[in-house]
C-alpha cells in the first residue's frame, strides 16, 4: 500500500485510467438510459414512473458506496497518516453529497404520483437525509482550519462517527414498518425484479461506479497539484523573507 | 506498541462502542422509529382519541365502500391477524387498491380510524405487465402478503 501511498507516483499511475473511466461512464450511462427510459417495459403497478428507478437506485446505492470509501480513506488517514487518504477522503464528499441529493431529489419525485407524497419522515428517508448532512458536515470540517491537516484529522473522525448510519440506511426497511419498500436486487432469495428492468439498472450502476472512479481521480490529481502549488508559494515567501 | 497501532486500536474500541450505544438508543425508541402501527398493535395500545398516529397494513380484499356521493372512502386495513375500519375523505394515490399496502394518518374514535392522509405503500416487486398478467394466470402469483411477511414488513400470519 505505500508504493501506491507516493503522491507522484499516483499522479503518473492515474493519468492513464483517467480516458477510460470516462469512456466506461459514458457507454454505461447512454446504454442504461437508452434501455430504462425506451427498450424496459412499464411495471405492472406503477406504470411508466419506474422509469425514476434508473436514476433513483444507483444514485442511493452510490450514496452509500461513496461514504464507505470516504470513512475508510479518512480511517486510514488518520491511523496510517497517509496523505493521500486523506486526500482521497476529502476529494470524495461531494461526489457522495451529489449523489445523495439526486436520491432524495428523484426518490422525492417517485414518492409523490406513488406514495402520494412527496416527503414522509419514515426511517430510510430520515436516515438518508442524516447521511446528505453528515456529508455537508465533512466538507464544513474540512474546511474550517487554516491547516489542511488538522482539518482532515477533525472531519475523519466526524466520517467515522457516522459510518454508524450506514447499516441504518440499509436496514431500516427490514427493522421497522417504514414507507419505504425493502430491498428488490440484493436480498435473499434473487432479485424480486424482472430481467428486463435489471439490466439497464445494472448498467446505470456500473456507469455511475466509474463516474466516481473518474471524478474522485481528477479531484485527488488536482489537490495534489494544488498541495505543490502551496508549497513553492510557501518557499518563495520564506526566501523572499530571508 | 507503536503510534499507529495504538491509534488503531483506539478507533476500533471508539467504533465499538459507539456502536453499541447506537444499537441501545434505537432499541430503546423503537416505538418512535416505526412509521406505522399495525392494526394489532393498535389494538393493544387503544391510544387516546386525540392522538395523532398512523395505522399501515393491507387494504382488506372486497372491503372499499364510497359514501357521501364518493366523497368518503371506508375501507378496513389488515395485517390478517386484526382489522381497523378506516374512513377517508379526499383523494387517494394511484397505487391505492384491494390486497396492496396502505398506510394512513389520523385518529382512532370509537374503534374506527378517521384519516385525513392515505399513503399508498409500494412492495419490492418490479415486472412488466404481461409477466404479472402470466404469473396470475399460472397461478404462481406470489401476493403481496406474502412478500410482507418474507421480509418483515408485516408480522407472520401464523406466528402468533
Amino acid at each position: 500500500m505505500h508504493r501506491f501511498a507516493n503522491p507522484n507516483r499516483f499522479l503518473r499511475l492515474s493519468r492513464p485510467v483517467i480516458p477510460w473511466a470516462a469512456a466506461v461512464t459514458v457507454a454505461c450511462v447512454a446504454i442504461g438510459l437508452y434501455l430504462g427510459l425506451f427498450r424496459a417495459p412499464p411495471d405492472y403497478q406503477q406504470g411508466e414512473s419506474v422509469r425514476i428507478m434508473y436514476v433513483h437506485v444507483p444514485s442511493a446505492w452510490m450514496a452509500l458506496f461513496c461514504y464507505v470509501s470516504m470513512a475508510l480513506a479518512a480511517a486510514v488517514g488518520l491511523i496510517w497518516k497517509h496523505p493521500l487518504a486523506d486526500l482521497a477522503a476529502k476529494a470524495t464528499a461531494p461526489v457522495g453529497a451529489c449523489f445523495t441529493f439526486l436520491a432524495l431529489v428523484t426518490g422525492s419525485l417517485w414518492g409523490k404520483p406513488m406514495w402520494g407524497t412527496w416527503w414522509a419522515w419514515d426511517a430510510r428517508m430520515t436516515s438518508v437525509l442524516v447521511l446528505f448532512f453528515l456529508y455537508l458536515g465533512y466538507m464544513a470540517l474540512n474546511n474550517a482550519f487554516d491547516d489542511p491537516q488538522r482539518g482532515a484529522r477533525a472531519s475523519a473522525i466526524l466520517a467515522l462517527v457516522g459510518v454508524v448510519n450506514v447499516p441504518i440506511i440499509k436496514f431500516s426497511v427490514d427493522w421497522w414498518y417504514s414507507l419505504h419498500q425493502p430491498a428488490s436486487v440484493i436480498k435473499a432469495g434473487g432479485p424480486s425484479i424482472h430481467p428486463s428492468m435489471l439490466w439497464p439498472l445494472l448498467f446505470m450502476a456500473v456507469g455511475f461506479t466509474s463516474y466516481y472512479l473518474w471524478v474522485v481521480l481528477i479531484r485527488v490529481r488536482g489537490e495534489i497539484i494544488a498541495g505543490k502549488i502551496r508549497a513553492i508559494r510557501l518557499r518563495q515567501v520564506h526566501g523572499a523573507a530571508a | 506498541m507503536k503510534r499507529k497501532h495504538k491509534r488503531l486500536t483506539f478507533v476500533a474500541v471508539a467504533m465499538l462502542l459507539l456502536a453499541g450505544a447506537t444499537a441501545l438508543v434505537l432499541t430503546a425508541f423503537e416505538e418512535n422509529i416505526v412509521f406505522f402501527y399495525s392494526p394489532t398493535d393498535l389494538l393493544a395500545k387503544q391510544p387516546a382519541a386525540d392522538r395523532r398516529l398512523r395505522v399501515g397494513g393491507l387494504v382488506e380484499e372486497g372491503s372499499i365502500a364510497k359514501a357521501d356521493g364518493g366523497a368518503v372512502v371506508t375501507f378496513r386495513v389488515t395485517d390478517l391477524d386484526n382489522t381497523v375500519p378506516v374512513t377517508f375523505r379526499g383523494i387517494l394515490p394511484d397505487l391505492f387498491r384491494e390486497g396492496q399496502g396502505v398506510v394512513a394518518e389520523g385518529r382512532l374514535v370509537d374503534g374506527t380510524f378517521r384519516a385525513d392522509e392515505v399513503l399508498a405503500k409500494h412492495d419490492e416487486n418490479y415486472m412488466p405487465p404481461e409477466v404479472a398478467e402470466a404469473l396470475k394466470a399460472s397461478g404462481k402469483w406470489q401476493h403481496m402478503k406474502d412478500a410482507m411477511e418474507d421480509s418483515g414488513q408485516m408480522p407472520e400470519a401464523d406466528a402468533r
